[in-house]
């Protein structure tokens, strides 16, 4: 594939540089009489976040995982007007910083859930609210979730207390292109755009295997897993030529012709997207074959996958994932519910990691995503007791580091480094322990959740006024 | 622990028809009885049941002794409501024994019996035994009559069948009421309508007498057992609403043995519960309004009950039942006792399935299912190290267990065969 860049790719390149003068007002439309080309604003429903406000902090005494792979024992961490400052086994901090005794307790990088479908399929889980699965066409790249998230879904509330501090809401995975989805910052708030992660890329959702033929299967295809790899072909063949019309467009725009631009088409401009290593893809597989399978795909059209999506059987292939660079979002121990699900076993995510291939723990559930770090303890408990040796420090990249580079944010969160968004977690004990809890959780340097605090914890609209309206969640 | 699991390697060849005398020492022992927590205890197991259990105690010389210094030994766990032995593989994979679709034999569902359908070679069953779950309560999940038929308790041993017409469940929440034509108003009218006219037939109907019931004549022979107590009603209901009307029927039928399940709302109506002794069944994390009956939904459900005096018992799932342990450690993690949180997964669901005498606790003449631990079991991060089921050490091992060691295996070294020739 030719690599030319065209307007579309500079447009697109946009969503990562915003200091690039001129994106902000990058004209929207196609059709211009003559004169001006066409070009398509990347960035259509801009972020309008804004962190809480938050006041210097300094934790001391505390066991810090760093999210790195560092333990600090006793340590400190400062951070201030959102970011982390400093941390180490002793920091400095200014006279009039709020300082937090944390003796006994652990802080570690907010957890980052790279699965999750709240605000797409909020609770109340009602037929109205379903608006994960856009199931009327195989290929439906052209949707995006970020236009169907409920920011009143009490779910949002939840997993902050279980020290979530962003996520990535995607599509279901009844179509082998199921759209694209968004990266949230988790401070719930009126509307997407307030969550909406700034400068995060987008990702689109892809699915292999059973969930595709067996909706498509009496509705036209695809109806095996012959059919989704044609499917997969066909369509990335079909995005090759849309960008090559658009290069043309643009190229015949330069030698003075005065081309009529190609009709927009949702569903490729996603498609490009990836081929021109704008979007991320997010892919739902369980078997071992078939990501691998799909990784030919992969080869054949010159794009990359970024992450498998619960890769239940990942550990049989974890040398072909390590090779590919492909991450594997992962169930501790989820299993049987399907034939694709029936190899899952306790020691996948530590297999993987011990390949030396990218790790990750998600939820895929409104009630796993609140407590991740027991996923996480689970899998490096059951990894130990197989003879996989890893450290908690190790470990913790799962939920923070290694997803937050699977969504293309991780240079500003996933870890506790200087100069990072100061997305804190301080935990009542060791968060590889049931019984510890999330008791404070700092979004950008803001106290977004405090266990301490029952008048501070987010109540949604929906709870308002309804039974259970701010109890114990 | 390594000699401890060498030695049971060779007694795992061990069969039912010679089973050895079994002696474990030393371990912290939660006996679930009175006598609750042993620190250091030794339990003695002849002919698959408990012999003895005490904190000083000299071991008779044809007893293997096992060393579980440091470890912490609890009785196998009971599945408070599954339907392990029903199912291989949930979605599209050939016949699940927990689904039944309309039957002939039934018009209200109550006649439908699972013990005919236990499938012990389920590697459910492995799978769930090597962590912990010994037993289970098992019955059907999906139906589209008013009753869920009658569920067993099952072992997950050599001998699954442990109890039949165990329980029968009814749905009176929002799924019952669709069931129902689509309101509670239908559905309490037809759950009442069914017993009375089961009530209502003396004797037993033979096949040639005339009957044209709303129950088939299997259905009535079923809910005579409802009636007279003998086989516990679980009622599921998550709205406050819903589980007064539990209490009210309890009231209304004081011979029925009303058990409530799920109940996400239970804590609302918390003391009436305990005043009416009705124990529940619930999964302590959900905390989520997952519809209009959900909406006081919080993970201090459990903890709540406990302290009005409600037994509580946890553990609701079936390929994941092993996970039962952290539901209930989550649940102590917001307030529910240890001591209760154990209780959910041994004693409390024993008792409410009238296997009190059996399982759920360990003390002389129970039977020896049995799990050593290698810490406290509700931690995410402890483990079974070894379990007995009916007093036989079982192998540890299950097909997910032999996937790991193939596959372990084969990151470890680089074979010159493919991995299908490798025999974990």
């Amino acid at each position: 594939m030719q690599r030319v860049p065209s307007r579309l790719s500079v447009a697109v390149a946009c969503l990562f540089s915003l200091a690039i003068v001129g994106c902000s007002t990058t004209p929207k439309k196609e059709q211009q009489p003559n004169g001006k080309k066409v070009s398509i604003n990347p960035d259509p429903y801009p972020s309008t976040y804004s962190p809480i406000d938050g006041q210097p902090t300094i934790i001391r005494n505390v066991t810090i995982l760093t999210g790195t792979g560092e333990k600090i024992d006793n340590g400190a961490i400062y951070f201030a007007d959102g970011k982390v400052v400093a941390l180490g086994a002793d920091v400095d901090a200014p006279a009039d910083a709020q300082v937090i005794d944390g003796k006994g307790k652990w802080v570690t990088p907010g957890i980052i859930d790279t699965h999750s479908h709240l605000g797409v399929y909020p609770n109340p889980s009602t037929r109205s609210h379903s608006d994960g699965n856009e199931m009327v066409n195989p290929v439906t790249a052209g949707v995006w979730a970020e236009h169907a998230v409920w920011p009143q879904d009490p779910g949002f509330g939840r997993a902050l207390a279980g020290g979530v501090t962003s996520m990535q809401i995607l599509p279901g995975s009844a179509n082998l292109f199921g759209g694209r989805s968004v990266v949230l910052k988790n401070v719930p708030n009126r509307t997407m755009q307030d969550m909406k992660f700034p400068d995060a890329p987008h990702g689109l959702k892809m699915a292999c295997g059973e969930n595709p033929k067996r909706v498509y299967g009496e509705k036209g295809g695809p109806m095996t897993r012959m059919g989704n790899v044609a499917g997969y072909r066909q369509a990335w063949s079909d995005a090759q030529d849309y960008i090559v019309q658009w290069e043309r467009y643009d190229r015949e725009f330069d030698e003075g012709k005065n081309p009529k631009p190609p009709k927009r088409d949702l569903k490729l401009e996603t498609l490009a997207g990836v081929l021109k290593g704008d979007i991320l893809v997010h892919m739902h597989c369980y078997r071992a074959d078939e990501m691998t399978v799909m990784m030919d795909v992969m080869k054949e059209f010159e794009y990359k996958i970024g992450t498998f999506h619960h890769a239940v059987e990942a550990y049989k292939v974890a040398d072909k994932l390590k090779e590919q660079n492909v991450c594997s979002a992962m169930w501790a121990d989820w299993w049987g519910f399907k034939m694709e699900a029936y190899d899952g076993i306790r020691e996948n995510i530590p297999l993987v990691h011990q390949a030396g291939a990218c790790a990750i723990v998600h939820s895929d559930s409104d009630l796993g995503i609140q407590r991740l770090n027991q996923e996480a303890a689970k899998a490096w408990s059951d990894g130990k007791r197989a003879g996989i040796e890893i450290s908690q420090a190790d470990a913790w990249q799962w939920l923070s580091a290694n997803p937050a580079k699977a969504l293309g944010i991780y240079d500003h969160t996933g870890s506790l480094e200087a100069g990072k968004n100061a997305d804190v977690v301080l935990w009542s004990g060791d968060p590889f322990s049931t019984y510890s809890q999330a008791e404070k959780v700092y979004i950008d340097g803001g106290l977004a959740y405090d266990r301490a605090n029952p008048e501070q914890w987010p109540v949604s609209d929906f709870e308002l006024g309804q039974v259970g309206e701010g109890d114990i969640k | 622990m390594k000699l401890m699991l060498s030695l049971l390697a060779t007694a795992v060849m061990s069969t039912s028809v010679w089973a050895e005398n079994i002696a474990i020492m030393g371990g912290k022992v939660h006996t679930m009885t009175q006598l609750g927590t042993m620190e250091k205890a030794t339990i003695l197991i002849k002919d698959g049941k408990i012999a003895q259990i005490d904190s000083d105690l000299r071991v008779p010389d044809n007893y293997r002794k096992i060393d579980a210094t440091g470890k912490v030994i609890t009785p196998g766990f009971v599945g408070a409501l599954t339907t392990l032995g029903l199912v291989e593989v949930s979605s599209s994979a050939g016949v699940v024994d927990s689904t039944v679709k309309k039957a002939g034999i039934t018009k209200t569902g109550a006649a439908l019996d699972v013990s005919y359908a236990l499938n012990p070679d389920s590697s459910l069953v492995n799978i769930s035994r090597v962590e912990g779950v010994t037993s289970a309560a098992t019955t059907i999940s999906n139906v589209d009559t008013l009753f869920y038929g009658q569920g067993a308790v099952m072992s997950l041993g050599e001998e699954p069948l442990l109890k039949a017409h165990a329980f029968m469940k009814v749905d009176v929440g929002s799924k019952g009421a669709e069931e129902s034509g689509g309101s509670r108003a239908a559905l309490w009218v037809a759950l009442e309508a069914a017993l009375a006219e089961a009530a209502s037939v003396e004797g037993k109907l033979d096949a040639k007498d005339d009957w044209d019931g709303i129950n088939s004549r299997a259905d009535v022979a079923a809910l005579k057992k409802v009636l007279s107590g003998k086989m516990p009603l679980f009622m599921q209901a998550d709205r406050a609403a819903d589980i007064r009307q539990v209490i009210a029927f309890k009231k209304r039928h004081p011979d029925i043995n009303v058990v409530l399940v799920h109940g996400v709302e239970a804590w609302r109506v918390a003391k009436q519960l305990a005043a009416h002794k009705i124990p529940v069944i619930i999964d302590p994390e959900f905390n989520l309004p997952g519809g209009f009956d959900q909406l006081g939904a919080t993970l201090a459900n459990a903890a709540r009950l406990e302290k009005a005096g409600v037994m509580v018992a946890i553990g609701m799932d079936t390929h994941n039942i092993r996970l039962a342990a952290q539901h209930a450690g989550n649940a102590v993690a917001n307030g529910l006792s240890h001591d209760a949180g154990l209780a959910s997964l041994t004693s409390a669901p024993a008792k409410i399935l009238g296997m009190q005498d059996t399982i759920g606790s360990i003390s002389q003449g129970k039977r020896a299912d049995i799990v050593i631990w290698s810490g406290d079991p509700l931690e995410v991060t402890e483990a079974a190290e070894q379990v007995f089921v009916n007093g036989e050490p079982i192998k540890m091992e299950s097909r997910q267990t032999k996937l790991r060691d193939r596959y372990l295996s084969s990151q470890k070294e680089s074979h010159a065969q493919p991995t299908q020739y490798l025999r974990p």
